[in-house]
């Protein structure tokens, strides 16, 4: 296996007096999806704000494919390969995927938008993640379900030729058909080369689309574990704290 | 990586039926845009042309484009302010004191008109900065803000121009804006350039989009909207240029204020809807937290939205000192609740992100146009008060329903 697109090595992070990262390590390979599970408050937040530079860690080491580097403004992460796509989507409703897809980041010609390669671009990262559910990448994001939503915003970071998404509850808001589909593309995004980090509380959904599994308890990671070597009662029992890993 | 074919469609397939069909479902879905406003000028125009002879002659048909170009150009400038979900009720007292500057300097400093109205332009660019700053980088409610200037601003007229202070434009040029007429050729030009104008964007667009390898919506749509502009701008230049004179000297032709008025509306639509710019304000009316994190810099469009805003304002301005012939110290006052009327009727979203110039236009046209032919049939100024208040009303209902029915209130 090559080398890690991110590893992290003795995170930490604390508001005032509370701790909330007490030393934390570890590792996303491209084209693998890592989930990060834990009880609420066991600190995925606030390594994910870390990760994508809205909340700076205060101590350890962050490489980047191997490099040592400092992600301190979103635009910092962004400009690593670091994408992040929020529970909350943060989608214009009166734009369409197309523009939404390249919000901020405008194909420009002759000092004008140039629509046609933005659509051109936008279709065709849809399709390479085999997005079938839009009826016309012209549609405006009002109309669009929760689980097409999701897909407009994973797509963005494909456009953006992200190294590494991060995706927070990617599947909170859906229904079982569209957190379906979420998934796949889910994993169809890592089989296009792409390191993935979820954080979820659903461990069925866990299961069924991520390789790794890294469980933080109060700070800690107290296990991180190949999803095929492992099962649902060991993981909840990580999460609550009733076991531990050696290591 | 998956290479299973699957093709996206970008809305453009299919016949001008199936196109057709697509707007109605568009329709359906509550993006109505202007459309209730252009029923609302057909069904007046009818209502009024039964009512009162006077409604459909030559000269009056061309005073309400000279009446509605001032309002047009106010709510025009509160578009940009709107589809932030912001709002201006300084616009018109900043197009009072920029004008009261002006006067003041031609009239005090004999000073050059077109230096004194640069001046005058930069007053009210600073007062849109002011505003712009105070709204989105103290955080002082937009309303607020310009309440406290459209209030200040009053005392700022008086000040300038002294109690009762009223100074006559002496300047030909500003007055020929609105009282002066374009040769008969001027008008055909006008079609003409907007014609051409209309073609070549598009089949700029449609070259670029071709190169791409992507579809084109049918050629007929492009047929069909430019011979509109053709036929139904024809018309109306064919009515302005015959003499519509009521004494022996003849008067005919399209007014100077209609191509200033359809150049800027061009401009800033093509700002609006083709620059980087005009894409991010659209955003940060949709969803300010979304396009912060796409990186865009909310509070500088902020501003700049305010001042485009003060600027076209001051432009109304200048239309609305050369139709009644002075400046004085209370212009302005009331003509901006009637330019927020004229953009919501028009079919601009208060909610923002939604909602183009045009639609300015024709929402200024339906006041004016109820203003006008209450005013022929003699009703008192009760009536049309009445009648524009039930009209605003009707269109934020439109608005507001239209908001739930696109589904972002009520979905789950």
């Amino acid at each position: 296996m090559e080398g890690p697109v991110i590893e992290l090595a003795g995170i930490k992070k604390s508001f005032g007096p509370v701790d909330v990262l007490k030393g934390i390590d570890l590792k996303a390979y491209a084209g693998r999806v890592l989930a990060l599970v834990g009880d609420n408050g066991a600190g995925k937040s606030t390594l994910i704000k870390g990760l994508s530079g809205v909340q700076p860690f205060d101590e350890g080491v962050v490489k980047f494919a191997g490099e040592e580097v400092n992600i301190h403004t979103p635009r910092g992460a962004s400009a690593l390969g670091i994408e992040v796509v929020y529970q909350d989507l943060a989608l214009c409703e009166n734009l369409d995927i197309v523009q939404n897809m390249f919000l901020g980041h405008e194909e420009i010609l002759t000092g004008t938008l140039h629509e046609a390669e933005m659509e051109l671009l936008a279709t065709k990262a849809l399709q390479s993640l085999s997005v079938r559910t839009v009826k016309s990448v012209r549609q405006k994001v009002s109309s669009l379900s929760g689980g097409q939503r999701q897909t407009v915003a994973i797509a963005r970071s494909v456009l953006r030729e992200a190294k590494l998404v991060i995706l927070d509850e990617p599947t909170a808001a859906l229904g079982v058909a569209q957190t379906e589909q979420v998934l796949n593309l889910v994993r169809r995004l890592a089989d296009n080369g792409v390191a993935v980090i979820i954080i979820s509380h659903n461990l069925s959904d866990v299961f069924k689309v991520c390789d790794d599994i890294a469980v933080l308890y109060l700070g800690r990671l107290v296990a991180q574990v190949k999803t095929s070597e492992t099962n649902s009662t060991e993981v909840i029992s990580y999460i609550t704290g009733a076991k531990t890993q050696e290591g | 990586m998956s290479n299973e074919v699957v093709s996206l469609a970008s809305g453009n397939e299919g016949t001008l039926k199936d196109q057709f069909s697509a707007y109605l479902s568009r329709l359906r879905a509550g993006e109505m845009g202007s459309l209730p406003a252009v029923v609302a000028t057909i069904v007046l125009s009818l209502i009024f042309e039964i009512a009162s002879p006077f409604f459909f002659t030559k000269l009056n048909f061309t005073n309400m484009f000279v009446q509605a170009a001032e309002l047009t150009m106010l709510s025009a400038a509160l578009v940009f302010v709107i589809l932030l979900a912001e709002i201006d009720l300084a616009a018109g007292v900043t197009a009072g004191v920029a004008m009261a500057v002006w006067i003041s300097l031609v009239k005090f400093a004999a000073m050059n008109w077109i230096l004194a109205l640069v001046i005058a332009f930069a007053v009210g660019l600073l007062i849109g900065w002011v505003i712009g700053f105070m709204v989105a980088k103290i955080g002082v409610p937009s309303f607020v803000v310009t309440l406290a200037f459209f209030l200040g601003f009053q005392g700022m007229q008086l000040v300038l121009l002294g109690e009762g202070g009223v100074y006559r434009v002496e300047v030909p040029e500003v007055l020929a804006i609105m009282n002066n007429n374009m040769p008969q050729w001027g008008g055909w030009a006008l079609i003409a350039v907007s014609a051409v104008s209309m073609v070549l964007l598009s089949l700029w667009d449609r070259g670029r989009r071709a190169r791409k390898g992507l579809v084109n919506k049918p050629i007929s749509i492009l047929i069909i909207k430019v011979s509109a502009v053709v036929v139904l701008g024809g018309i109306a230049v064919a009515i302005m240029n015959q003499n519509r004179s009521q004494g022996s000297i003849p008067i005919a032709g399209v007014p100077i204020v209609v191509p200033i008025t359809v150049a800027i509306l061009f401009i800033g639509t093509f700002v609006l809807d083709r620059t980087k710019f005009g894409r991010h304000l659209y955003a940060v009316g949709g969803n300010p937290e979304a396009a912060r994190r796409a990186g865009i810099k909310v509070a500088k469009i902020r501003i700049y939205a305010f001042m485009i805003c003060a600027f076209l304002a001051v432009v109304s301005g200048i239309f609305h000192s050369s139709r009644i012939g002075n400046v004085d110290g209370s212009a302005g006052h009331t003509i901006v609740l009637n330019g927020v009327a004229a953009a919501v009727v028009g079919g601009v979203s208060l909610f923002g992100g939604r909602g183009k110039l045009s639609h300015a236009a024709i929402g200024a046209l339906v006041i004016t146009m109820i203003d006008n032919g209450l005013g022929l049939l003699q009703m008192p100024a009760g009536i049309s008060f009445l009648i524009t208040g039930s009209v605003l009303l009707l269109a934020a209902t439109i608005d507001a329903l239209a908001r739930n029915r696109g589904g972002v209130i009520n979905r789950n």
